[in-house]
């Protein structure tokens, strides 16, 4: 086997061709956002462990329209990325048979769309339930 | 799997409600308050969870996504992209103990 020049099919554009390609684009770009927003929140810890003035500058940038932009770009993004875990995790799963029978995909996937949003409303409530009494 | 369940509300609130204090007071986020939350055991699990998990989901599927934009993977890359989540990792865990002293 020396030298012989099979064809390699060039990776360019094969995504723009048809949109259940582009949406799969679009599922696998949500991840740099996710990578964006740890390194904003290990930012923000860097910052925290500066000291006062450092982290009230940090917490001035993160009010600025960049970065809100940033936030507001990143919510439906990471939304979606949150859909299509649980949308793929019949696939991603092992089979999980319950009494005799294999748990059906839309079980998995409605128990974890309800999950995310009771978690969400979790770490709503947790935050909303703490938050520091404004005197009137 | 984290980033699917509490992402998205992580970050509408320190993104979104906080800064603009929308729905929320500004105040939650302020210094006294984050140093207080990661003074606590549980505030620096979650703190160090969500950053972590993040960084390696997140990194770990930008290198699987090379190879759909055409870019040859090997090991080379798969240790720059892991390893930058180990140093984030690092970084984050380091900096969670010397916070407030």
């Amino acid at each position: 086997m020396s030298n012989v020049k099979t064809y390699v099919r060039p990776m360019g554009s094969w995504w723009l061709r048809n949109p259940f390609y582009r949406w799969y684009m679009v599922r696998e770009s949500s991840c740099v956002v996710i990578t964006a927003y740890a390194v904003v929140l290990l930012c923000g810890l860097l910052r925290l462990a500066q000291g006062r003035l450092a982290f009230d500058a940090w917490r001035e940038s993160l009010a600025s329209p960049w970065a809100i932009g940033f936030h507001l770009v990143a919510l439906p993004l990471v939304a979606y990325h949150a859909w299509t875990w649980f949308k793929v995790m019949p696939k991603t799963l092992p089979f999980i048979s319950i009494a005799g029978h294999r748990l059906a995909d839309r079980t998995i996937i409605v128990s974890g769309v309800v999950a995310a949003i009771a978690a969400s409303i979790l770490v709503f409530l947790a935050v909303f339930m703490n938050v520091p009494r404004v005197s009137p | 799997m984290l980033s699917a369940l509490v992402g998205p509300m992580l970050i509408f609130v320190t993104g979104v409600a906080v800064p603009l204090g929308f729905l929320l007071p500004r105040e939650t986020m302020s210094y006294d308050r984050m140093l207080a939350f990661v003074d606590r055991g549980f505030g620096k699990l979650a703190m160090l969870l969500v950053i972590s998990l993040f960084l390696f989901h997140g990194l770990h599927r930008m290198y699987h996504c090379l190879h759909d934009l055409g870019i040859h993977v090997g090991a080379g890359l798969k240790a720059v992209f892991h390893g930058l989540a180990i140093a984030g990792t690092v970084a984050c865990i380091y900096l969670l103990t010397t916070v407030g002293r």
